[in-house]
């Protein structure tokens, strides 16, 4: 069977990557394969990775405060792209009332401080839409 | 024996000429009961090891810290880290802050102005004025200051790959309000290794980077003596996930660096050591943090003697910053981060800490509302004006366990150094991207500890209530960046463009060669030269750098 691939992602000029590096990690721990963008990448730049390495899930980081603009120009590209079947996350300091626009905009679900690594695994191994 | 006696009469002696003229906060210190409280106690004996190891406030090893009295002569400076928006909602935080008794401002820059690219750039889409302030020219920084005295506050500015640029800028602020360079104090962070390991807002590669930062400390040395020209910075090593004997291990190695760095410049380790500070974390095991900065204080003014051979008291003493660990707060229950806060300010305070920087209680959710911001302030006042710690020196020097860990946390983080030292020095260490892994390997073992309820952070594994998400958030508004396009479009084609144009070419010039940039970089932003422009002209002299991926 194939292994569960996931692009993490940083995108925009936010440097924080604690939080990307250690659920990286854990998504590897749990037995899928994980290719990590690095920092300040545009939207195009994430989309274009993904469908270079095929990934099955896209995990978006952002700790700025951007994710308002940058996460919908992601989706944007994503549906753009026909990549729907990719399943689409997002992490990092994103305030509850943003959640539904973030939702709405196709993100399918928002992960914020404090999350245990744990509820990701399962989350992405219930919802990952390729199989 | 002897000596030690000889030594603390010799101390007393000169503490008695300098009290004269700078009296301690009070005649008398007594406990809240009325008991006397001592300047400073000692063991009842002092050896030999004590006079080696821990010694007198204000001498060397500074283990039991950086001035003779400490907190009976002064409190800490108490300086709250914000900017947010536009340049004018931020001169009106600071302003309100300043009203509240903060005794120094401290400057949030947004990402794009410490990335180097102005509020209209592509990349700059999403993110003006989102954690800081956005800055893309001398106008900007004018509005920022506008009606705060310059010659009276001391300000901070959390800014790395451009920092010489917003110096300049803020040169010429003060120049507009008649205050010469010589008048100004404050502090730029201007460390870019941890940027590369640690915080990301790096633009060139490491060798013209550092190239940067040595022009800044010559000039600053003649033309800004009271300047803190770098802030060499654990906090974010720690924020990234290290542990405390990194934190310290990891500062200091990058410190030796810069020190390296300016000799082979040509500068005299005494001229330019004076002006390094430092910025620590206070996180939350309080004894540990507490030996933390008493072992780097210790470290540090050994290493700046023995390997760089430095004689001024000022380049041996580590005189640092400290904020309170942004990673520890909880985005669940958030009041609790109050008490957190509390405690981790503490520390710092009983460590010796010379300016200090309070978490509000809302930040893992987003940036503090003005509640949220007065909050941590009254902590830190409570801390200063209630608690007693500060009126008597160093009160927790002679703890067996306190003592012990100092030792032990200097001894790990010497052997850190070792190693660094091996690979060719802090540099190498993050173009190897030895650095990083150490930090990422601490921060998941950490996160495996939380999960697996080895370490308990209350409300996200114990204790846990289900509550409605806290509605008073701040919000940056999206219009803010339309406003600044707006005023860049303005300011270009107001500005005298041939002047730009000449101060623009004359940096190239002097980048390809070996000039001080920092004249080059005051004649830009006079010209009203913006950010933007001025450090593309730099990337197409130094390039970019790009990082290595680490996982």
């Amino acid at each position: 069977m194939r292994k569960i691939r996931v692009l993490a992602a940083k995108p925009g000029l936010d440097g924080h990557d604690r939080g990307v590096k250690v659920i990286a990690a854990a998504l590897r721990d749990a037995g899928m394969e994980v290719i990590y963008t690095g920092l300040r990448q545009t939207p195009e730049q994430i989309v274009n990775t993904a469908m270079q390495e095929d990934v099955d899930v896209i995990a978006l980081s952002i700790l700025s405060g951007a994710h308002d603009y940058l996460f919908p120009e992601v989706m944007k590209l994503v549906r753009g792209k026909g990549l729907e079947d990719v399943l689409v996350l997002g992490g990092g300091v994103i305030p509850e009332s943003d959640v539904p626009a973030m939702k709405q905009a196709g993100v399918a679900d928002i992960f914020g401080p404090g999350t245990a690594t744990s509820k990701i695994v399962d989350y992405i191994k219930q919802n990952v839409k390729r199989k | 024996m002897s000596s030690f006696a000889e030594q603390l009469a010799s101390w007393q002696a000169r503490l008695d000429k300098s009290l004269a003229k700078h009296p301690e906060r009070k005649k008398q210190f007594t406990t809240i009961s009325g008991l006397p409280v001592e300047r400073l106690y000692l063991p009842a004996e002092p050896d030999q090891a004590y006079a080696d190891n821990l010694g007198l406030p204000g001498e060397f090893p500074y283990t039991r810290g950086v001035q003779p009295t400490m907190y009976r002569g002064r409190l800490w400076t108490m300086r709250q880290y914000a900017g947010f928006a536009t340049a004018a909602e931020s001169n009106r935080r600071y302003r309100y802050l300043l009203e509240q008794g903060q005794t120094g401002l401290s400057v949030a820059f947004d990402l794009p102005t410490q990335i180097g690219y102005d509020a209209d750039h592509q990349l700059a889409q999403g993110e003006v004025g989102k954690v800081g302030v956005s800055i893309s020219s001398l106008k900007d920084m004018e509005t920022l200051f506008a009606g705060i005295p310059l010659a009276k506050v001391s300000t901070s500015m959390t800014i790395n790959a451009p920092a010489g640029i917003l110096l300049a800028m803020y040169i010429a602020v003060a120049e507009g309000q008649g205050v010469k360079a010589d008048a100004l104090r404050g502090t730029i962070q201007n460390d870019i290794l941890k940027e590369y390991s640690s915080r990301g807002t790096y633009i060139f590669p490491p060798k013209p980077s550092m190239r940067i930062i040595t022009n800044i400390f010559a000039y600053c040395a003649a033309e800004v003596p009271q300047w803190n020209t770098i802030s060499i910075s654990g906090y974010h090593i720690r924020e990234a996930g290290s542990t405390a004997v990194q934190e310290v291990a990891f500062t200091l190695a990058n410190g030796m660096a810069y020190v390296q760095a300016a000799i082979n410049a040509g500068l005299k380790v005494d001229d330019f050591g004076p002006r390094l500070s430092f910025f620590f974390n206070a996180h939350s095991d309080f004894l540990e943090e507490v030996a933390k900065y008493r072992a780097a204080r210790r470290l540090w003014a050994r290493i700046m003697r023995e390997r760089f051979g430095a004689l001024d008291p000022k380049s041996l003493m580590v005189r640092f910053h400290t904020q309170t660990a942004g990673c520890s707060l909880t985005a669940q229950q958030p009041k609790n981060n109050i008490v957190r806060v509390a405690f981790q300010a503490m520390s710092a305070v009983l460590g010796g800490t010379q300016s200090l920087h309070t978490n509000s209680m809302d930040e893992a959710l987003a940036l503090p509302t003005q509640e949220a911001v007065t909050i941590a302030l009254r902590s830190q006042q409570i801390i200063g004006y209630e608690t007693g710690v500060t009126d008597t020196v160093d009160p927790l020097a002679g703890a067996y366990y306190i003592e012990q860990l100092t030792d032990e946390i200097e001894r790990l983080a010497d052997d850190y150094i070792a190693r660094i030292d091996q690979m060719g020095g802090a540099v190498e260490a993050v173009e190897q991207g030895f650095i990083q892994r150490e930090i990422q390997e601490a921060a998941y073992e950490y996160q495996k500890a939380v999960e697996s309820g080895r370490r308990v952070v209350v409300g996200v594994n114990q204790f846990l209530t289900q509550e409605p998400p806290p509605k008073d958030i701040l919000r940056v508004d999206p219009k803010v960046r339309l406003e600044q396009v707006e005023a860049l479009k303005k300011l270009r084609a107001g500005r005298d463009n041939r002047a730009v144009q000449a101060g623009l070419a004359a940096l190239k010039a002097a980048a390809q060669g070996t000039d001080n940039l920092m004249p080059h970089f005051l004649a830009c932003v006079k010209a009203y030269a913006t950010l933007g422009e001025i450090c593309d002209t730099l990337r197409g002299v130094f390039g970019e750098y790009h990082a290595p991926t680490t996982i």
